[in-house]
């Protein structure tokens, strides 16, 4: 176990890596000036050169990337001379639209979509899980083609419509909840809930419906097995049959899913967080790219692409906690 | 109910059908069957014969809502078709017991082998984990697995095909079943492994008393371990005979083509005879006799009988009965010219 979680973690700086540095040529490959973008209006060519180099812009890209990497671990100073100015660890640059680190802005987006994802995981794995367990258990009956029926609606429904739809009736027709403002847990507990039961029902219905599928496939499958045959052959009620033997080997796709799911949504939940005033990753993200805020842009992506190499690993692991055979592979 | 002690499994008139969405698939028609205390009745017969389904039904193990099963299973006297799930669920593993084919895909992958053993012993015995464990090791002991302690944590795919049957064999027998079922326990494995196997059964039989009713398609299998043969085609039981008169006196032209189809070594013909054409659709079973659309034969029986009525399993000496239009003077005459059977 330990050396296959070594080479896994390995595997995972390399990737880390090579994204670090697709993710940054790609942002320099974007064809406007970074340093013309630091100051508005009323510019003039020597502010744009002094910011240039102020920002080391005028450096060849791979000490461009060094140097951003750098402020990564160890933090960063820009300028020099007087004008300079401190950029601590870790540093993922500084957006001139917003004068402020991008760090700051991503350590407050984080928490929201944390919320928000792991909310709604909870809430689509609870409910998708136990609806695709009934419909395996009553394959072919009533319980299962109404619950695949349900499932394939709600997978069908895109998160826009869904998240609209509850927005204009639970809020803007019914008044079931306030206006959504959303408010940190610890200060607000209740304003926080108001606020984040829909966008939370909103992800779940669309991922609760696949993992409906995901999970009556899987289990149905897995019951054809040989070995299914034998433990009912030794004599095992199907109760244990079905916790002990089935659903152990069924969950490993179901890990697999989740985990890049979830991973996926960490990454900022774009359509919801915006319909919903949530001011996470997804809504940082776009404003940055609306605004052409390059660093922030930058600092997104690669936030939400460490989150899926590490769901990534976590998954890896979980698979082989779970499955014996990925052990020694 | 039966009346004869020494008969551990009786089925008679078995029946199972599938209901599928093309239509009902008939899998075992009229099965009829008897096997003795520590005795081993081999069934025989190609894929698709009802040979598997049959046995599966025995065990209770055709838990799909779409088959149906009908007619009687005695074992130790018990009726078990129509009887509640539960005791049926309590005799197997216990008192009867089945081994399969793929040992590979019959064991479970995330369970070392240790675990699965110990659980067998666990589901119908009140003992500490740690008997049951102990228990484990002694039959994989048996069974000839070496250095049991170690080879008690590996998982199932650590393990060569031939451990992973003895580890089945043993799985099957732990808890001292009367009745072994063994589907095609051979086919999977090397043929050098196959022998250590089939030694492995014959030793354990001996040693527990154990019948065995044998599911294969080998016939080197069947005169290497049975006492008595069941010959089915199509779903139904053709031939039913003692292992000697199946081999020395076959009465039923399918036994015929298995025993022709069999390869020989001082054969001087390079070819070997298979049976003309494929087995019947169990959706849609010939009207007749199930084996006349590929019978060489049925052209020497009077009025087209073959093809018009399904002919009854009759005796043709003791313990011998075979299906078949044929008189007995035609069939010892075919028998005599195609040397067939050892005569």
């Amino acid at each position: 176990m330990f050396p296959y979680i070594v080479r896994r973690v390995f595997v995972m700086i390399l990737m880390l890596t090579i994204l670090s540095i697709i993710t940054f040529l790609l942002f320099n490959a974007v064809p406007t000036d970074p340093a013309m973008l630091t100051c508005g209006k009323t510019c003039t060519p020597e502010i744009v050169a002094a910011n240039r180099i102020r920002l080391g812009l005028d450096q060849p890209l791979y000490v461009q990337y060094i140097d951003w990497i750098k402020g990564i671990f160890v933090g960063r100073t820009y300028g020099s001379g007087s004008a300079t100015f401190e950029c601590s660890t870790p540093c993922l640059g500084y957006s001139f639209r917003n004068g402020e680190e991008v760090t700051t802005m991503i350590v407050d987006a984080i928490p929201v979509t944390l919320y928000l994802a792991s909310g709604a995981f909870v809430l689509w794995m609870l409910v998708g899980i136990s609806a695709g367990i009934v419909a395996a258990k009553n394959h072919g009956k009533w319980q299962d083609r109404a619950i695949m029926s349900v499932s394939l609606i709600g997978y069908s429904l895109p998160v826009f419509f869904v998240g609209l739809l509850l927005l204009i009736f639970a809020i803007v027709r019914w008044n079931f909840l306030p206006y959504p403002n959303y408010e940190s847990p610890f200060e607000d507990p209740l304003a926080f809930f108001q606020t984040m039961l829909l966008p939370w029902i909103t992800l779940a219905i669309l991922y609760a419906a696949y993992y409906a599928r995901l999970t009556r496939s899987q289990l149905l499958e897995i019951m054809g097995e040989d070995y299914i045959r034998t433990a009912r052959a030794k004599g095992l009620s199907e109760r244990v049959v079905f916790r002990k033997h089935a659903f152990r080997a069924g969950l490993t796709p179901i890990v697999t899913s989740a985990g890049l799911d979830l991973a996926g949504l960490l990454g900022g939940a774009v359509i919801t967080e915006y319909i919903f005033s949530l001011p996470g990753l997804g809504r940082l993200a776009i404003g940055a790219v609306t605004e052409y805020d390059l660093p922030t842009i930058t600092a997104t992506v690669l936030v939400a692409a460490v989150f899926v190499i590490v769901a990534n690993l976590v998954v890896d692991i979980l698979y082989a906690a779970i499955d014996p055979r990925v052990r020694l592979t | 109910m039966t009346n004869d002690a020494n008969v551990i499994l009786e089925v008679r008139n078995l029946n199972v059908e599938f209901t599928t969405e093309d239509g009902i698939v008939h899998a075992v028609n009229n099965v009829s069957y008897k096997v003795e205390r520590g005795k081993t009745l081999a069934i025989v017969g190609e894929s698709g014969s009802g040979k598997s389904v049959s046995s599966l039904a025995v065990m209770g193990l055709l838990t799909g809502t779409n088959s149906k099963i009908s007619g009687e299973v005695f074992f130790n006297g018990k009726e078990l078709v129509g009887a509640d799930p539960e005791e049926v669920r309590k005799l197997r593993g216990d008192e009867m017991a089945m081994i399969f084919q793929d040992p590979l895909s019959a064991l479970h992958p995330y369970y070392t082998i240790g675990d699965q053993l110990t659980e067998a012993v666990l589901v119908h015995n009140k003992v500490k984990d740690s008997e049951a464990r102990i228990r484990a090791a002694e039959m994989l002991t048996k069974v000839g697995i070496p250095s049991v302690e170690q080879r008690m944590d590996d998982y199932p795919h650590q393990l060569s095909g031939g451990m992973r049957q003895r580890v089945m064999i043993a799985m099957a027998l732990i808890n001292g079943p009367e009745l072994l079922i063994a589907d095609e326990p051979t086919t999977a494995l090397d043929v050098t492994v196959q022998a250590q196997i089939l030694d492995l059964l014959r030793e354990l039989q001996k040693e527990f008393g154990t019948a065995i009713v044998l599911i294969t398609h080998d016939l080197g299998v069947v005169a290497d371990l049975a006492d008595e043969v069941l010959v089915m085609y199509g779903g139904s039981a053709v031939e039913r005979a003692p292992v000697r008169e199946i081999f020395y006196s076959p009465q039923m032209p399918y036994t015929w083509g298995l025993l022709a189809s069999i390869p020989q070594i001082s054969a001087k013909k390079a070819q070997l005879d298979p049976i003309p054409g494929a087995p019947p659709s169990l959706l849609n079973l010939p009207k007749g006799c199930v084996f006349a659309p590929r019978c060489t034969f049925k052209d020497q029986v009077a009025d087209g009988a073959c093809a018009s009525h399904f002919p009854e399993l009759l005796e043709v000496s003791k313990d011998h009965a075979a299906r078949c239009h044929l008189t007995e003077t035609q069939r010892t005459k075919i028998r005599s010219e195609r040397k067939i059977g050892r005569m």
